[in-house]
């Protein structure tokens, strides 16, 4: 479908990117779209350090006892990976990106509450990022990115001061990315723009914006704690100074479960957006995956201490965080059930961000229930630990999460350019992706169930079938995400040009040029049609000629 | 959306203020006698309990009056008591753990 005559299009003669010009109108900008390019560029670079270390990480399993590095390096490499890639690269990436280039369009209005705030944020970003980057770079940082006491204040040799530090300050710009949005939401919202007819990337936005403010606070205040207690022996989670370890670990989880809805909530609201628009259907029960959202921030709070099962907590303490666990899977599932509802008898057509949203339901899915196995406290005693923990948490963060955020830029990759990519490569990357990340991280549920532990530098040489099964993966999914990225770039500059609404897509961001200008709309637009209409708007040029779609792609 | 808050601004009275201030003061007089007393002998914690119920106490105020939330819109209100709520979850749920440690 997404083949749109591109003679009838044309680029707007003044959009954002070129309103104003030089290195200046970059860094002081107060527009929205620029500081969410801003941020693209800048949670890239991160995705590369992690990246890095991740291939070294897996170059170093191929062999049993260790190919690249010494035990203590490796403990630096997986640590300084999980630190890159979830404070600095998964965190800010849909939010951060998708969510402040479109969220004031999406909801009809010019820009954020508060753009210099927005601005401000980016800044507080990058200050932290060179905190961290000094740290890795002076010593490295090996106490996993848990930064578990009393390893993390007492004994760790490592740069623990500047990444505690630098994570502490980052915090600050997801507050006020997550104050941004949610003063926009209520106050800038376009006429007719009622809180039921804002898409439900606006709804996700809300819910991760609401555990941003709520939780960011607190692993802010518990990492700056555990610096003190480095630095100046402030006893509060040392034992030797009356402190308590497991205290930490409260804290910090208190913010980290919740934390990792953070990473998938802006991903499901991608999933919301993509599958409606390839299915050419509205969407099955908006109002239940709003409504989920919601419920998964707020529920999400009630779980954190599944991660400590068999550090000490009370056994009466972890049976009731079992039960709450289980509970966090039923507006998870809602989710998943109303997408494949939603594909049920609808105009299906696999075009690249379709592939994503696919990906990702069945991604999740897998990663979702794996958490349902580890949420079972009898099972989580043998799993805890090991690579099935790591599998999961991979297949909702890389499956899920980064995937949605993959699809999502390649959805709106028309808007923010104004150019087409080059839809069969597009297609290529999107499934070598999939058969990569599978490749990858499928044998490590099986090596975890066997009893491989994770974060060592060794395994007993029975496990290295599985592990280079994995490290072979991993060079896939390298492929799979160096492809769009050359491409993307390329289509910038060589892409066809888009049009608006090349999909089409029904809601307010594909209503205004592509690339929009500054001010995103000429005129302030005015909503008078239900979210995900698909059957009532003829202004999208469909030929529904008043019959429901049929069951048969028409392209 | 334009959300008109009838909020007209408020102007609380100096003698508000020192009043206010004047209370914070004997409140931290209060702590510090309270802290040489070992009222841990009557109950045990009575000490801590003490403490940071005059601790909250002060809070209160600031947050009233100094931070103004008593005259403000009811939504802010709001989202000062959801916060408090969420940080009481925080509280409480972290201490079933440490009541119940000893349990068999
Ligand atoms: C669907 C509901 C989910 C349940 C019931 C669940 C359950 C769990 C449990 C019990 C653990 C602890 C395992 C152990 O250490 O022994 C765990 C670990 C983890 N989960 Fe989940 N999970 C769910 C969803 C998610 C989501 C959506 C994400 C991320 C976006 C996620 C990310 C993680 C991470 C990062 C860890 C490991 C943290 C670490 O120790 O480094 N989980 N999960
Ligand atoms: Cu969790």
């Amino acid at each position: 479908m997404s083949a749109t005559p591109a003679a009838v299009n044309q680029m707007p003669r003044e959009h954002y990117l070129n309103a104003t010009w030089g290195i200046r109108s970059w860094l002081l900008t107060t527009d929205h779209k620029r500081i969410a390019l801003l941020y693209l560029a800048s949670v890239t670079f991160f995705f590369f350090i992690g990246g890095a270390f991740a291939t070294m990480i897996r170059i170093h399993l191929l062999s049993p006892k260790g190919l690249l590095v010494t035990p203590e390096t490796y403990n630096k490499l997986f640590t300084m990976h999980g630190v890159a890639m979830i404070f600095f690269f998964l965190i800010p990436s849909i939010p951060a990106v998708l969510g402040n280039f479109l969220l004031p369009i999406m909801i009809g209005a010019k820009d954020l509450a508060f753009p210099k705030i927005n601005l401000l944020s980016w800044y507080i970003y990058l200050v932290g990022g060179c905190f961290v980057l000094y740290s890795f770079s002076t010593g490295g940082l090996d106490t996993g990115w848990t930064f578990y006491t009393p390893l993390s204040s007492v004994y760790s040799n490592s740069a623990v001061t500047p990444a505690v530090l630098g994570v502490f300050i980052n915090g600050f710009s997801s507050i006020l990315t997550g104050l941004n949005f949610i003063v926009t939401v209520h106050t800038m919202r376009a006429p007719g723009m009622t809180w039921f007819r804002l898409p439900l990337f606006v709804w996700a936005q809300y819910a991760t914006s609401i555990i941003f403010i709520l939780g960011t606070p607190v692993i802010a205040i518990t990492l700056l704690l555990a610096g003190l207690e480095r630095v100046f022996h402030l006893g509060f989670f040392n034992p030797a100074l009356g402190g308590d370890p497991i205290l930490f670990q409260h804290l910090f989880w208190f913010y980290s479960h919740p934390a990792v809805y953070i990473m998938i909530l802006p991903a499901m609201g991608v999933i919301s957006e993509i599958i409606p628009t390839f299915a050419r259907k509205p969407i099955f029960g908006y109002s239940f995956i709003a409504g989920s959202s919601i419920a998964i921030a707020v529920i999400g709070f009630f779980v954190w201490a599944h991660h400590m099962f068999v550090t000490g907590e009370s056994t009466y303490a972890a049976l009731t965080f079992s039960l709450l666990s289980y509970l966090v899977a039923i507006p998870s599932a809602v989710k998943v059930f109303n997408w494949t509802s939603t594909l049920y008898k609808g105009s299906i057509s696999y075009d690249t961000p379709m592939l994503y949203a696919l990906g990702f339901i069945g991604l999740f899915l897998i990663g979702g229930l794996t958490g349902l196995f580890l949420a079972c406290l009898g099972l989580d005693i043998h799993l805890h630990d090991t690579y099935f923990v790591i599998a999961h948490f991979h297949y909702i963060m890389v499956g899920g999460a980064v995937m949605g955020y993959v699809g999502g830029l390649h959805y709106w990759w028309p808007k923010i350019t104004g150019k087409l990519y080059p839809e069969f490569l597009a297609r290529i990357a999107a499934i070598t992706l999939f058969l990569g990340f599978n490749l990858t991280f499928f044998p490590q549920f099986i090596l975890g169930y066997l009893g491989m532990p994770r974060r060592y530098a060794s395994y007993p040489p029975e496990f290295q079938v599985l592990n280079v099964m994995s490290t072979a993966g991993a060079s896939i999914l390298a492929l799979g995400y160096l492809l769009p990225m050359i491409y993307l770039t390329w289509s910038m500059r060589y892409g066809a040009i888009a049009g608006p609404n090349p999909w089409p897509g029904t809601g307010l961001e594909w209503r205004t040029p592509s690339p929009p200008p500054t001010e995103n709309f000429d005129v302030t637009p005015e909503v008078t049609w239900e979210p995900y209409d698909y059957d009532n708007r003829p202004d999208l040029g469909l030929d529904v000629s008043g019959a429901p779609a049929l069951a048969h792609g028409d392209d | 959306m334009s959300e008109q808050h009838s909020e007209q601004h408020h102007i609380a009275s100096p003698t508000l203020y020192l009043t206010i201030f004047a209370a914070l003061m004997i409140c931290t007089f209060l702590t510090v006698v309270a802290a040489k007393i070992d009222l841990n002998q009557y109950f045990s914690g009575l000490n801590i309990i003490v403490a940071l119920t005059i601790a909250v106490f002060k809070a209160s105020l600031v947050v009233l009056f100094f931070m103004h939330a008593k005259y403000s819109p009811k939504r802010t209100q709001l989202v000062i008591i959801a916060s408090v709520f969420w940080l009481a979850i925080m509280l409480f749920m972290t201490m079933s753990d440490y009541v119940s440690r000893s349990w068999t």
